[in-house]
């Protein structure tokens, strides 16, 4: 089984739920941005949670079944066709060998999870098939699909069946404004009181440079520091710190005016000082935030985050009882 | 030195052991890292040193935050005697300073630079009181340099210089972070180098390229064959100054699959390199080039 890309889309990317184990290198977890739509796509199909898919960016692909399976579509509305004929999104739909599957416009959200029975079988690097495209690392050929690739399909998983489908009401869909929610800290000693109420009172834009490696944010009012003598080896910029680890979801503010959140490939470490991280019950939220969207930052405290991670494992748990019967 | 903890959202911990840089700050996390790897503390799944810090991820399912900081806390006190000593390798890197693929990326990025007028080793050398740029050639190669940190992008070494803190060199980072860097460059800000271990953003003023790749994701490269990354925190760098003519020579070799880095194993002990910083250096020197 395979598949072939008639047309690559914006962005698409093969990926599952990561790579952990190698940050201390610099190699990223990467994986679906919104791993509950990658997993709930692959649930769809009949497999594991961790099978490898593909993730779409805002311009759908155009691909080409080479032999006949069962596939789904979640994540952000990216309206898909099944030969010219629209298709349910996540609900698994059979596909015949010369099927062509295509998108409508972008409707909602950012990013859309295919997946297909028997998972995207590309080889695995380093534990995982996802696509690190900055270190060209896994993946198809480490890189964005192109025009022309073929696509290894793994064998079908004997739970394989099109027409499940998954509530409503289990779908998580981000809202508008968006409200990330971040626990303050990290270097947040660094910012004026002022500067501080304002990061969180302001309401903010997604800037056009937001993709796997970082959402930016724009339109708040500058921050301002705490004056300081640079310590050695920072550098001049009140935003410097002597280059330390990024915690995923850290939000970091170089020059104190575009907070840049890291998301799955984000780079593992630098010189800019952050001023806490967003909750992870809230990273997939950010996979689906169009450039222009507002959002807000809304700070919270460990037991609030540790009662939301509770909630998003209790909805991956009551995907997972219902996907798996 | 103080150490400091906080959160990093609900995943990490992140761990400044002290504001500035220091090899004492280094070997200070180094040593509490290297507890926390030992004692398998369930639920961790990152350990990631860093330059005068270092984070940890964990899963919350797993080991609850306070839990897992107060491990921290009691790993830091009994780490407390710290690593001073440790097996490592120095590692000659070839440099092409004032290359022709930096000089024409730097150009095109003039106006994100504290002074357009000059090029970043030019700059560098008047910033740091050099005089020359061939002053700065000879201050830069000069003194081996320490591998700190791994990370950034895969496998990118940030390397701290291993002389008085008077004779270091710094320089700014771009005033805007560059949207383009050529793969191998080697660059330096703050008081850190580095190698660019893929083509990508940067910050940090170019000075030259090695022809010696660092990181290989196909594995293909012979050295790069058991792990595709080169460097480890700990390491020992040497630049030396190539031309072009050995660039290229390198370049072919490396395509060939006959290029061997120079490297060689090494006792670092950072109590005797502070006691003499030059003497210590002659003898790393000494070890690298069998003399």
């Amino acid at each position: 089984m395979a598949i072939k890309v008639v047309s690559p889309g914006l962005s698409t990317t093969v990926q599952d739920l990561g790579r952990p184990g190698y940050y201390h290198i610099g190699i990223p977890l990467s994986g679906a941005m919104d791993r509950a739509a990658m997993a709930a796509a692959n649930l769809l199909v009949g497999n594991e949670e961790s099978a490898a898919g593909l993730e779409v960016v805002f311009m759908g692909p155009e691909l080409e079944f080479m032999l006949p399976s069962v596939v789904a579509i979640t994540g952000g509305e990216i309206p898909p066709k099944l030969n010219g004929t629209p298709c349910e999104t996540w609900t698994s739909f059979a596909v015949k060998a010369g099927d062509v599957l295509s998108f409508d416009f972008l409707k909602a959200g950012a990013r859309a999870y295919i997946a297909i029975a028997g998972g995207i079988d590309v080889p695995v690097v380093l534990g995982s098939r996802s696509t690190y495209t900055l270190g060209a690392l896994g993946g198809h050929q480490g890189r964005k699909l192109q025009t022309g690739d073929i696509l290894p399909v793994g064998s079908t998983p004997s739970k394989a069946r099109a027409g499940r489908t998954l509530d409503q009401k289990l779908r998580r869909q981000s809202t508008s404004p968006a409200e990330l929610r971040m626990l303050p800290g990290l270097y947040w000693h660094r910012v004026t009181e002022a500067a501080g109420k304002h990061f969180l009172s302001d309401t903010w834009k997604v800037a056009p440079e937001a993709d796997r490696i970082g959402y930016r944010f724009r339109g708040g009012r500058p921050i301002e520091f705490m004056p300081r003598t640079p310590p050695f080896g920072a550098g001049s910029d009140p935003s410097n710190i002597v280059d330390a680890c990024y915690p995923y979801g850290s939000i970091q503010i170089p020059s104190g005016t575009e907070p840049i959140v890291l998301h799955r490939d984000a780079v593992s470490g630098g010189g800019y000082f952050m001023v806490g991280a967003v909750i992870s019950a809230d990273m997939d939220l950010i996979a689906q935030l169009q450039p222009h969207m507002p959002a807000r930052f809304v700070a919270v405290d460990m037991p609030t985050a540790l009662a939301a991670r509770k909630d998003m494992n209790a909805q991956a748990a009551a995907v997972r009882a219902v996907l798996q019967l | 030195m103080k150490t400091r903890y906080s959160f990093g959202g609900d995943e990490h911990i992140f761990v400044e052991c002290d504001e500035e840089m220091s090899l004492q700050a280094f070997f200070k996390g180094l040593s509490i890292t290297n507890a926390v790897r030992e004692s398998n503390i369930k639920g961790v799944t990152e350990i990631c040193p860093a330059n005068a810090s270092f984070q940890i991820k964990f899963d919350p399912d797993v080991i609850s935050p306070d839990d897992m900081m107060a491990e921290l806390k009691r790993l830091e006190e009994s780490a407390s005697k710290g690593v001073s000593m440790i097996k490592t390798r120095i590692i000659e890197v070839p440099v092409l300073y004032n290359d022709p693929w930096t000089h024409e990326t730097l150009m095109r990025f003039r106006e994100r630079h504290q002074d357009p007028t000059s090029t970043d080793i030019e700059y560098a050398a008047r910033v740091n009181h050099l005089g020359t740029v061939e002053n700065f050639i000879k201050a830069h190669s000069g003194s081996p340099w320490f591998v700190s940190m791994v990370g950034f992008v895969a496998g990118l070494p940030f390397l701290y210089q291993m002389v008085e803190r008077g004779r270091q060199i710094e320089v700014p980072k771009y005033l805007r972070p560059r949207t383009d860097t050529p793969k191998l460059t080697v660059g330096h800000g703050g008081c850190f180098s580095c190698v660019y271990s893929v083509r990508g953003a940067g910050g940090y003023q170019m000075f030259g390229v090695t022809p010696m790749p660092i990181y290989d994701p196909a594995q293909s490269i012979s050295y790069l064959k058991d792990f595709m990354i080169l460097f480890r925190p700990g390491d020992i760098v040497k630049w030396r100054p190539i031309d072009r003519p050995e660039y290229d020579q390198i370049v072919a070799d490396v395509d060939a699959g006959k290029f061997v880095p120079r490297m060689r194993e090494v006792d670092f002990s950072l109590e005797d390199f502070e006691r003499d910083i030059d003497g210590y250096n002659k003898k790393l020197e000494e070890t690298l080039y069998g003399h």
